[in-house]
C-alpha cells in the first residue's frame, strides 16, 4: 500500500514540476549550474571505468572463445555490440545512479531539513519546479553525450588491451568493430540512456524532496533514492530492450 | 489586518488547532506564545498558507483565503515576508544572492537596481560588506540579520518570524527584536513572531497570543501579562528563575 501510494505522490510531483518556469533567465541559469553538477563533473568517473571495463570486455572474450575455428575479429565483434548495447547505457545509468543519485537526494534533503525549500515555498516560488526542472533538463540532455563518450572509451580501452595483453592484433580488433555496424543499435541506446536520465533525476528529487527529520533521514533517503533507482533502471531496460529490440 | 476565524487544523487523529479566533493589526508586533506543541508552529504555518486550514479562514486585508484562486494565493505570498528559525538561507548562494533571489524572480529590475535594493536593505539591517561571503563564513547573529533583509527586500505587507531569537546571545536577541519591531514600525507591516523566549515577549510584545493545546487562551499585551491570573499563562511566564524574581518584586512593589 506504501508503495503504490509512493507512485501515486511521485507522479502528482511530477505534475509539479512540468509548469512553465516563473523566469526564463533563472530557469537557464539554473540549467548550466546542473549540467556542470551532474554531468561535467561526472565525466572523469564515466571515462575511467569506460575505458577499464572496455579492456576487461575485450580481454575475457578473448580468453573464452580462444578457439582456431573462431576468427579474432569476434573479439572486437562482440565487445564493441556489448560496449553499445548494455554496458554504456545501462551500466553507466546505474553508476551515475549511484554517484549523481546520492547527490540529488542528499542536496534536496538538506535543503528541506533546514527549511529552504519552505522558504521557497512562502516566497511563492513553485519549488519543484524551479529545483527538479533544471535537473531534468541537464540529465535528459547531457548524458547521451556521456554514454556516447563511454562507447567511444569503451571499445578504445578493449583496443589497448589486445596491446597491453598480446591476445589480440589490432588490425583483428579493428576488422571486428567495423563489422555489422548498425546505426539504431546507437539510437537504442541513445533512447535508454533518456529515459534512464530522467530516472536518475527524478527519483533521487522525490526522495530528497519529501524527507522528513533531520541528517540522519536524509542519508537514509540518499540509500533508499539510490537502491530505487537502480532497480527502476534495471526494470525498465528490460522492458525497452524488449521494446526496442525485438 | 490580517483576521483569523475559528480556525481547526487536524493531521490525522491529532486536533492540533481547536478552533482560534483572533486578529492582527498592521504596525503591531504581535507574538504567539505557549510551550512546545501547543500549535504555534501549525498556526503560523496556516498564516503562511503552507498548511490549508480543515475548518474556519484567514482574511488578509479583507480577502478571504480560502476563497482565493490559486494565482491569488501565489499573489498574496509575494507580499509576505518570513524569517524562518534557522535563518533558511540558501546555503550555496552568498548573501548578495540570497537576498537578490526574490527581486529577480519576481521583478524585472536591472543588475543596478537590484543592487541597490540588497544593500539598502543590508545596510538598513547594519550589514556591510558582506555581499561575497556564503552563510557558512557568517556568526549567527549575522545569519538572522540576513534572513530579516530577505525578508524585508520585496517590501511585504506581512511579516512572519518563527523563533527568530532561537540560538543567539541575549545581547545579539535584543538587537534582532528591536530591529524587528523598528522595521514594522517603518514599514507598517503586519508583524507575526512565533516564540517562547519571554525576553522578546517583554521586549516588544505588543500583541500577545498564547495558545495551549491548539487553543487561544489568553491575549493581551506586554503591559499586561504581568497582571493575569489565568493558570496556564502564569505557569508558562513564570517557570523561569528570572522571572519568579521579578514576580517577587513586582508583587513587593
Amino acid at each position: 500500500m506504501k508503495y503504490l501510494k509512493n507512485i501515486g505522490k511521485y507522479f502528482i510531483m511530477l505534475g509539479q514540476v512540468f509548469r512553465k518556469p516563473e523566469k526564463g533567465s533563472i530557469f537557464r541559469e539554473n540549467l548550466f549550474k546542473e549540467i556542470d553538477e551532474l554531468g561535467v563533473k561526472s565525466l572523469g568517473i564515466v571515462a575511467f571505468i569506460s575505458f577499464f571495463v572496455g579492456g576487461v570486455v575485450a580481454i575475457q572474450t578473448a580468453l573464452n572463445v580462444d578457439n582456431p575455428w573462431i576468427p579474432k575479429y569476434l573479439i572486437g565483434f562482440a565487445t564493441k555490440r556489448s560496449i553499445i548495447l548494455e554496458f554504456a547505457p545501462t551500466f553507466m545509468a546505474v553508476i551515475l545512479a549511484g554517484k549523481v543519485g546520492s547527490y540529488i537526494t542528499s542536496s534536496l534533503g538538506s535543503m528541506r531539513v533546514t527549511e529552504q525549500i519552505d522558504a521557497l515555498e512562502v516566497m511563492g516560488v513553485n519549488a519543484l519546479n524551479h529545483l527538479v526542472l533544471p535537473k531534468i533538463f541537464a540529465t535528459v540532455m547531457f548524458y547521451p553525450f556521456i554514454v556516447l563518450l563511454a562507447m567511444f572509451l569503451g571499445i578504445f580501452g578493449g583496443w589497448v588491451s589486445g596491446f597491453a595483453t598480446g591476445l589480440f592484433s589490432s588490425d583483428d580488433f579493428i576488422i571486428g568493430i567495423r563489422q555489422d555496424f548498425r546505426p539504431y543499435f546507437i539510437f537504442y541506446s541513445l533512447v535508454k540512456t533518456m529515459v534512464f536520465a530522467f530516472v536518475i533525476a527524478t527519483v533521487p528529487s522525490f526522495y530528497g524532496f519529501y524527507v522528513k527529520g533531520g541528517s540522519l533521514e536524509v542519508g537514509q533517503a540518499s540509500t533508499k533514492a539510490v537502491v530505487w533507482t537502480s532497480v527502476v533502471i534495471i526494470v525498465l531496460n528490460y522492458f525497452l530492450t524488449q521494446m526496442l529490440l525485438t | 489586518m490580517i483576521e483569523v476565524i475559528n480556525l481547526h487544523k487536524s493531521f490525522g487523529d491529532n486536533h492540533v488547532l481547536k478552533g482560534i479566533t483572533t486578529s492582527f493589526k498592521r504596525g503591531d508586533t504581535s507574538m504567539i506564545i505557549g510551550s512546545s506543541g501547543s500549535g504555534k508552529t501549525v498556526f503560523l504555518k496556516c498564516l503562511l498558507g503552507l498548511f490549508e486550514p480543515d475548518q474556519g479562514d484567514i482574511c488578509y486585508d479583507g480577502k478571504h483565503y480560502s476563497k482565493m484562486t490559486l494565482k491569488e494565493k501565489r499573489n498574496l505570498r509575494k507580499e509576505i515576508g518570513m524569517v524562518f528559525q534557522s535563518g533558511a538561507l540558501f546555503d550555496s548562494e552568498s548573501i548578495e544572492n540570497n537576498i537578490m533571489f526574490p527581486l529577480k524572480m519576481f521583478t524585472n529590475q536591472s543588475k543596478e537596481e537590484m543592487l541597490d535594493r540588497v544593500n539598502f536593505v543590508l545596510n538598513r539591517v547594519n550589514l556591510e560588506n558582506i555581499n561575497q561571503r556564503y552563510p557558512a563564513e557568517i556568526s549567527g547573529g549575522m545569519q538572522k540579520r540576513v534572513a530579516i533583509a530577505r525578508a524585508i527586500v520585496m517590501n511585504p505587507k506581512y511579516l512572519f518570524c518563527d523563533e527568530p531569537n532561537s540560538g543567539l546571545d541575549p545581547k545579539t536577541a535584543i538587537v534582532i527584536d528591536n530591529l524587528i519591531q523598528e522595521i514594522t514600525d517603518e514599514y507598517q507591516m503586519i508583524t507575526i513572531i512565533n516564540s517562547h523566549d519571554m525576553n522578546s515577549v517583554m521586549e516588544i510584545g505588543e500583541k500577545i497570543i498564547f495558545l495551549k493545546d491548539g487553543l487561544k487562551t489568553w491575549e493581551g499585551s506586554h503591559l499586561n501579562i504581568f497582571k493575569t491570573d489565568n493558570e496556564a499563562v502564569t505557569d508558562f511566564v513564570y517557570s523561569s528563575n528570572l522571572f519568579k524574581k521579578v514576580r517577587e518584586v513586582y508583587n513587593k512593589e
